[in-house]
């Protein structure tokens, strides 16, 4: 292993490759800040760079980097605009945004640096020793199993976003889930609930219905009532450092979710998105009583694990791409085409026959995580600048930034259309006090969830995966907790407050 | 009766025509070879549509019980907010919608960033164009040039 750590440096600290570790980073912070450019496009942009280079192992740590920046870039434009670009960046939101209004947004820029920068950091340690051994864990997993653990995710999401009414959060996850059927599916080929509209034949776009969801709501209650917008203060910057005391509670959060993130991200299917909101699903529920109400009020806390979380699984989800030649994440799918298009082929021979391409990557992401910090740390207050601008100017910029995510990402003008309409949907759900979180990530997961119960249906020839499988059924069980248990504390609350005295 | 509830009785509409399309209708376009599958296109809809009847059920009778917090804006009140400032600005979306092709993106994009600052109050007129101009510069070099997606700068007229 020494041997290629030092095979690895060597390549990776050429100046060719150093160069393209910086260029990549750069790059996708400033196109992963734009609302509806996440990694897998930007990646799939630059695939003709990188393959133009030539030299695999610069193509791969050039393209590293770009995930990695367009993952913080993401963060960037969550915090500060609630516009979460990147499906695994929405989770920063809940909390990053929240601190960003209270005029603390260089604070929460500088912790989301610093928890990208241990996460990603920790999890490229972990890659290291674990790759090998990791290998043979994931394949464990059968789509049984990926299909309860996305449904423990669901019930696990739709239980914390729900204050009380858990009802409402689950209904917003069904609907999401049945807006994820609309459109040609992959394993049926036959169009489903399209309306006979051809514009639906596709399905809704991801980029749509997250700037619906959380952006335009939040420019409309901008509009509604401009006392809420944060501007002006110039409190921004000053405010940039992190207290002793906020260092030592952050410390402990960045430590569990590294090493959680990490693991999530091995795991094929789960990738950033699930372990950024498990992550803040767990250190919510973990966090004292006290400290459990600041979350999605601007809990310094919840906003450190998501991001760190969402840069652990990054780098997790290398292990399967590179030691079994199985992309775990959309983005390590078009990172595996991009390396097949070079001639090489990951899998369990990678690290045999050319470990100056293994290590070189390893070596470069924790290049890539110094140079991320190195240049977040002092652009943060240029960028926090965002918030000072004028109102009336900066709400239809986001407006616009809205509408050229929706666009950009499907071509179509059909699905501006669609974003309005879904937009003033969201508003009024949010009048009624239902979460929109839900919706979104169910949307996300909705495909990956139906494939994966299918093809245990059909590899069971029915239900019976469920009770067959202990692991699936274990899991499942601990889903139905998660949704009946906040309910049943709730309802024991209301009666106690109401005198009623309860069983127990 | 509250707003979230009439929420949960639309939602409840939605979920049952969902599930009538699933139980009912969908199956009858199924290949005869398909139909030996043990999971048929409509399978994961019909079970979606049951548990959403079923919590829609919930949330519109109250069973679980629960106020609804009143957010940021209390919607009783809408009045008094902004409420025609939100709809011209939702109405100058759908138009760019409508505009971004027949006009081109240069000149949609700059006249939706100034009607924008328009309908929000702001009459400084020099600064509005100055502003708005440059910004639809810079993104439509980037999304142009550097990302290679194809935007329409000018109306079809002018040639664009």
């Amino acid at each position: 292993m020494i041997e290629g750590i030092l095979i690895g440096l060597q390549t990776a600290l050429s100046l060719q490759n150093l160069l393209m570790v910086i260029g990549g980073c750069l790059i996708g912070t400033f196109i992963g800040m734009l609302p509806g450019l996440g990694p897998m496009s930007i990646i799939a942009i630059m695939i003709p760079v990188a393959i133009s280079i030539g030299d695999p192992a610069a193509a791969l740590i050039l393209l590293a980097g770009v995930y990695y920046g367009a993952i913080f870039g993401g963060s960037t434009s969550s915090i500060l605009l609630n516009a979460p670009g990147v499906a695994g960046t929405v989770a920063t939101s809940f909390d990053g945004y929240p601190m960003a209004r209270e005029g603390k947004a260089g604070k929460a820029l500088t912790i989301a640096a610093i928890a990208s920068f241990c996460g990603g950091t920790i999890g490229a340690i972990l890659l290291m020793i674990f790759a090998p051994m990791l290998s043979s864990v994931a394949l464990l997993f059968h789509s049984a199993e990926y299909f309860a653990l996305m449904v423990v995710g669901l019930s696990a999401i739709a239980a914390f976003a729900g204050t009380g009414q858990v009802a409402k959060a689950i209904i917003m996850t069904l609907l999401g889930l049945i807006m994820a059927t609309v459109g040609e599916g992959a394993l049926f080929n036959m169009p489903r609930f399209t309306m006979g509209l051809m514009d639906l034949q596709s399905g809704f776009g991801f980029v749509t219905l997250a700037m619906a969801m959380f952006a335009l709501p939040e420019a409309i209650f901008l509009v509604l009532n401009p006392g809420r917008s944060a501007q002006g203060d110039g409190g921004a910057i000053k405010d940039m450092r992190i207290t002793r005391s906020e260092a030592k509670s952050i410390a402990p959060v960045i430590g569990r979710q590294s090493l959680q993130g990490f693991f999530i991200g091995v795991l094929p299917g789960a990738g950033a998105t699930i372990a950024s909101f498990l992550g803040y699903a767990v250190e919510r529920n973990i966090a004292p009583k006290t400290e459990q109400e600041q979350f999605g009020k601007g809990s310094i806390k919840g906003l450190a694990a998501p991001e760190t979380a969402n840069n652990a699984a990054c780098t997790g989800s290398f292990v399967p791409l590179l030691t079994l030649g199985i992309p775990g994440s959309g983005t390590t799918a078009i990172l595996l085409g991009a390396l097949i298009a070079l001639n090489v082929t990951p899998g369990p021979r990678l690290m045999l026959d050319d470990p100056q391409i293994f290590w070189a990557v390893i070596i470069s992401m924790y290049i890539g995580n110094l140079v991320l910090l190195i240049l977040n740390l002092p652009l943060i207050p240029y960028i926090a600048k965002i918030l000072s601008v004028p109102r009336n100017f900066l709400i239809p910029f986001i407006l616009f930034f809205t509408l050229m995510g929706a666009y950009i990402g499907q071509n179509n003008a059909t699905e501006l259309l669609l974003l309005v309409g879904f937009g003033v949907c969201a508003t009024v759900l949010r009048f009624a006090d239902y979460p929109l979180a839900p919706l979104l990530i169910g949307f996300i997961l909705g495909g990956m969830l139906e494939n994966n119960f299918s093809r245990s249906m059909q590899l069971y020839d029915g239900v019976s995966f469920v009770w067959e499988r202990p692991m699936t059924l274990g899991l499942l069980v601990i889903a139905a907790f998660l949704v009946i248990l906040p309910s049943y504390r709730a309802r024991r609350a209301r009666a106690r407050a109401a005198g009623i005295a309860d069983g127990d | 009766m509250a707003l979230d509830r009439w929420i949960g009785l639309i939602l409840l509409g939605i979920f049952l025509a969902y599930g009538y399309t699933a139980w009912f209708t969908m199956d009858a376009a199924l290949a005869p070879f398909m139909q030996r599958n043990p999971i048929w296109p409509s399978s994961f809809p019909k079970i979606l549509s049951i548990l959403g009847v079923v919590c829609a059920l919930i949330i519109i009778t109250g069973i679980e019980g629960g106020e609804a917090k009143v957010g940021d804006i209390d919607y009783r009140r809408l009045g008094d907010y902004n409420i025609a400032q939100a709809l011209m600005l939702l109405g100058l979306m759908a138009l760019y919608a409508l505009l971004l092709r027949p006009a081109g993106f240069l000149f949609s994009t700059i006249a939706f960033l100034i009607l924008g600052s328009v309908i929000l109050g702001e009459r400084r007129w020099i600064t509005m164009i100055i502003v708005s101009a440059i910004a639809t510069g810079i993104v439509w070099y980037l999304v142009q040039v550097v990302l290679g997606i194809y935007l329409r700068p000018l109306p079809g007229f002018i040639g664009g």
